[in-house]
């Protein structure tokens, strides 16, 4: 494999809980130690359940937070510990690409403007150069050049989708972290704006870092996955090797929920008992053990590390 | 344009818009339109305090001037009185506002506790106090104005900004690496100008209140000029006799603040603080 | 089939918009067997909440009904005395699981003050009109409260009770949502959308409950999804709406084998699954203001002719049970559809 794109090391984002006079009484662990690298071209899906801290991890990487400790490098770069004014330069290449890229825009410009302002933050490219590159872009995500003249409220909510896509892609990013980019669609309108995702990836190099809870599509798009429980990377390994054969009891209960439509009735035989704890309070040990059904004394005793397995793939697991 | 129709079509608001541009062009029109303009300055005594009548249309005053003209000419003394008090206002809190309310540190706070400073005085105990210490002057009104009203917009921004902080297009500019000026100047800023429009609209009102106020302590511009204030003060003394002379500047103060106000509430109704966004619907 | 608990016939409802009248149900018929879980799934603006809200009678004030019956237990819940609809069908014999359990509870109240709110007015003990709350009537309606929460598997109930709505996790609302909707005893519950704010454990986990719990007490639901793959878990039939519109009724196993209407293959194809050609569907959903004559899906449709533009035809059954509304249905099974 050539040089990773990304590769973060033990990545802490963890944020103050205060009470009411503003007093610090403990820690939300959003992301507690995360490693995890993406090659160059490679798309890896970040699975869990809502709190599990793949949207913080998202925001950590491109600096709207700034890590509490770890390091992330970026093309080779280490950026993590750069305030976000020093990090612009380097960031450059990486975006982040909202749940609703529509919402990114600003109602208040056009959107012949909104996709320029990347291009006028960070390039010296003249007026006519970038009129251009936007020229160029716009019709790559298949919009015509009559929208450049409207506000964002002129045009439907699907096109406000592709404006913003188009915003992040200004600047050509070598890597672009999707957040929960489905969430929210219908079926129908998913299937489109997952192809878009593919074709641009295909047309502009693009190296996809895809958070999402919703594991029917991440195993149609991405090559490996991640998987995240409670801030921390529970499994990692090639996307048909781990859905065929899960090695985490996370995993595997979060595979088992997934409703297939034809196959066999999750309702009949799903085992998962209980709710995950607050990331304001974790448990001792393996944080998993309060829901597994595996767990044994060990489990309270020692935090299984996140290891390599026999085969490559990697999973946090003592029985892994 | 399509603002200004809609705000015609608010009647309370079409008034207001009526009053206030009544008061503008009676300030840039005072010349030709007042009946004896050398009044301002030259006094009349023979023909002081008379009644209302076909020559003098609000009657005279105690040195026999004719209030009508005075009153035309007091509106530019209003006009700069408050159009300049405002604007230093805007102008430091504004962006004070904005600084505070886009950082969230310790200048931030500092900021925003200086502004409670002045809050919790009121504001007309603090005019007085400085425009008693400055001396009667018009500049020394505008500088006493301006000083006590910052702190309204500094709070109104603020706020406005604090809350712009959450949405998703600042978070996206900012990740995009839009430095922290040219988010504040060109995103934010945009998103609030309707509401610190309207604020300040009503603000002229305050404004033009407690100057007539000062004015009326003693402590506006000095005689001869024709300050509204100053005008319901000298006719104090007459008032049995010369119901007019104090009736004339008070219904001016009156109209004008009231203009004022309802042109600010109009604004807010039309203007949209969010331009809608499309796509949006409920199956 | 047996009788029908719900029947609805040829239901027109409008809104009143800024931008016109929107014509969100078109003449759409539907019923529902008692103890059956019939889906409604369809997309964004297909109509299937507006349908439910029709059925509670809970139509937002700019709603129009222009036409159709509500038949329900032989009445017609349109025409009926509104205050009998409200003392005896709405929150008794038909009562309602919404989509987001939090926005649905006070934030001021403790959960038990909601519960026994709810009971002294929509308690199968209580005698109709009566307006007291006697105090032996008012410890069975809490005994009944506790063991349906037991029922609902939450832990503790006695504790729950005290506690305010947001000191529960999104999972134990909306169990204390379905044990609130069983509690008047309803013969039907409609249930919009109730997993759709979960994670998909948590959603396993409901989906299994009020499956249980609804065969076990013979209740019908109607359960109101956009996600197909929640509607096969749960539901006996289904039927399919688009702008409005129902296009096709089946069995939930003959609705994934082999469906015959356009649309529906077309849903089915769009769901992601490996291999998937990742097709979608070209074009818009329609504005309902103005939207497409005959059948709404034509401009969309693949199959479509003059016959669609004219007209959106009755109701047909080309098998047992298997209807649809379409001029056109595939009548060769697909094949295959999804894994």
């Amino acid at each position: 494999m050539n040089a990773p794109v990304l590769a973060l090391r033990d990545v802490h984002m963890h944020f103050p809980i205060r009470d009411a006079w503003g007093r610090r009484t403990g820690w939300l662990r959003a992301v507690d130690g995360v490693s995890l690298s993406v090659a160059r071209g490679e798309i890896l899906g970040v699975v869990g359940e809502s709190g599990c801290g793949k949207t913080t991890l998202g925001k950590t990487i491109v600096g709207i937070h700034r890590a509490s400790s770890g390091e992330i490098r970026f093309e080779g770069n280490e950026i993590g510990a750069l305030s976000p004014s020093a990090g612009h330069a380097l960031r450059r290449t990486l975006q982040y690409c909202y749940q609703d890229p529509g919402a990114s825009l600003d109602p208040h410009w056009k959107i012949g403007r909104a996709l320029e302002e990347p291009l006028v933050i960070h390039t010296k490219l003249s007026a006519d150069e970038r009129r251009a590159r936007v020229r160029e872009v716009l019709a790559a995500v298949g919009l015509p050049e009559g929208h450049l003249d409207l506000y964002p409220h002129e045009i439907s909510g699907g096109q406000q989708r592709r404006v913003g896509l188009a915003r992040i892609l200004m600047l050509r990013p070598s890597l672009v972290i999707l957040d929960e980019p489905t969430s929210g669609l219908d079926v129908s309108v998913q299937a489109t704006v997952l192809r878009l995702f593919l074709e641009l990836r295909e047309r502009f190099d693009l190296t996809y870092l895809f958070i999402s809870h919703d594991l029917a599509v991440v195993r149609l798009v991405s090559h490996r996955i991640a998987v995240m429980y409670l801030g921390k990377v529970v499994e990692t390994g090639e996307t048909e090797a781990v859905f065929a054969t899960p090695r985490h009891p996370y995993t595997q209960s979060l595979l088992a929920a997934v409703p297939v439509v034809g196959g066999r009735r999750v309702t009949e035989d799903f085992w998962l008992e209980g709710e995950p704890p607050s990331p304001g309070n974790l448990p001792t040990g393996c944080r998993f053990r309060t829901r597994c059904p595996r767990a044994e004394a060990r489990c309270a005793a020692e935090e299984p590390e996140l290891r390599v397995l026999a085969d490559g793939r990697q999973a946090a697991c003592h029985f892994a | 344009m399509r603002t200004l129709r809609r705000l015609i079509r608010d009647r309370s608001a079409l008034l207001g818009l009526i009053i206030v541009a009544a008061l503008v062009l009676a300030a840039v029109f005072a010349w030709p339109l007042a009946t004896f303009p050398q009044d301002v300055t030259n006094y009349d005594p023979p023909h002081r305090l008379l009644p209302p009548s076909g020559t003098y249309w609000l009657g005279t005053d105690r040195m026999g001037a004719d209030i009508y003209s005075r009153l035309l000419f007091g509106a530019r003394i209003t006009i700069l009185i408050a159009v300049v008090a405002t604007s230093l206002a805007v102008l430091i809190g504004v962006p004070m506002g904005l600084v505070a309310g886009y950082y969230t540190n310790r200048v931030s706070d500092l900021l925003m506790r200086i502004s409670d400073v002045f809050l919790a005085v009121p504001q007309i105990v603090l005019a007085i106090a400085i425009a008693q210490t400055l001396g009667p002057a018009i500049q020394n009104v505008i500088l006493a104005l301006s000083i006590t009203y910052w702190p309204f917009w500094a709070r109104l921004v603020y706020a406005e900004t604090r809350s712009l902080r959450n949405e998703v297009f600042i978070e996206a500019a900012v990740a995009l690496g839009a430095s922290p000026l040219r988010v504040m100047a060109l995103h934010v800023l945009p998103s609030i100008a309707s509401s610190v429009i309207v604020r300040t609209t009503i603000g002229m009102g305050g404004t033009i209140l407690v100057a007539a106020a000062l004015g009326f302590l003693g402590l506006g511009p000095p005689p001869p000029t024709p300050e509204w204030g100053r005008m319901i003060a000298e006719s104090r003394g007459f008032l049995p006799q010369a119901w007019w002379y104090a009736t004339a500047p008070g219904v001016a103060i009156l109209l004008v603040v009231m203009g004022f106000n309802l042109l600010g509430d109009g604004l807010r109704d039309v203007l949209d603080p969010r331009l809608r966004r499309g796509g949006a619907d409920a199956s | 089939m047996q009788a029908e608990l719900l029947s609805v016939r040829d239901l027109s409802v409008s809104f009143v918009t800024e931008g016109g009248v929107a014509r969100v149900l078109d003449a759409v018929s539907l019923s529902l067997a008692p103890g059956e879980i019939m889906g409604l799934v369809g997309e964004s603006g297909c109509g299937k909440t507006t349908l439910a809200r029709a059925i509670l009678g809970a139509l937002p004030a700019n709603a129009n009904v222009r036409g159709g019956a509500l038949l329900f237990d032989g009445r017609d819940l349109l025409t009926l005395d509104p205050s009998l609809v409200a003392e005896q069908v709405r929150g008794r014999a038909i009562t309602f699981v919404p989509q987001d359990p939090y926005s649905s509870f006070s934030p001021l109240f403790t959960v038990g003050d909601q519960i026994m709110e709810l009971l002294r007015w929509k308690s199968p003990g209580r005698r109709a009109g009566e307006r007291s709350w006697s105090r032996s009537r008012r410890r069975a309606d809490r005994e009944r409260a506790l063991a349906l929460l037991r029922t609902v598997q939450l832990p503790d109930p006695e504790h729950l009770l005290r506690k305010y709505p947001h000191e529960l996790s999104g999972g134990q609302r909306q169990r204390v949502m379905i044990a609130m909707a069983l509690l008047p005893e309803p013969k039907l519950v409609i249930a919009d959308e109730p997993t759709t704010a979960l994670d998909v454990t948590i959603q396993a986990q409901i989906l299994k409950l009020l499956r249980k719990l609804a065969t076990e007490r013979g209740v019908s639901v109607l359960f109101a999804t956009h996600d197909l793959g929640t509607a096969w878990e749960i539901c006996d039939r289904v039927t399919v709406m688009y702008a409005g519109q129902e296009l096709e009724t089946a069995p939930i196993a003959d609705f994934f084998r082999a469906p015959m209407v356009p649309y529906t293959r077309l849903l089915l194809d769009s769901l992601p699954s490996s291999g998937s050609a990742l097709r979608g569907i070209v074009g818009d959903v329609p504005s309902l203001v103005s939207p497409p004559s005959g059948c709404r899906f034509h401009p969309r449709c693949p199959r479509a002719s003059d016959a669609c533009r004219a007209d959106h035809p009755a109701a047909h059954e080309p098998e047992q049970g298997h209807q649809v509304r379409c001029h056109h249905p595939h009548l060769q099974p697909a094949g295959i559809v999804a894994a």
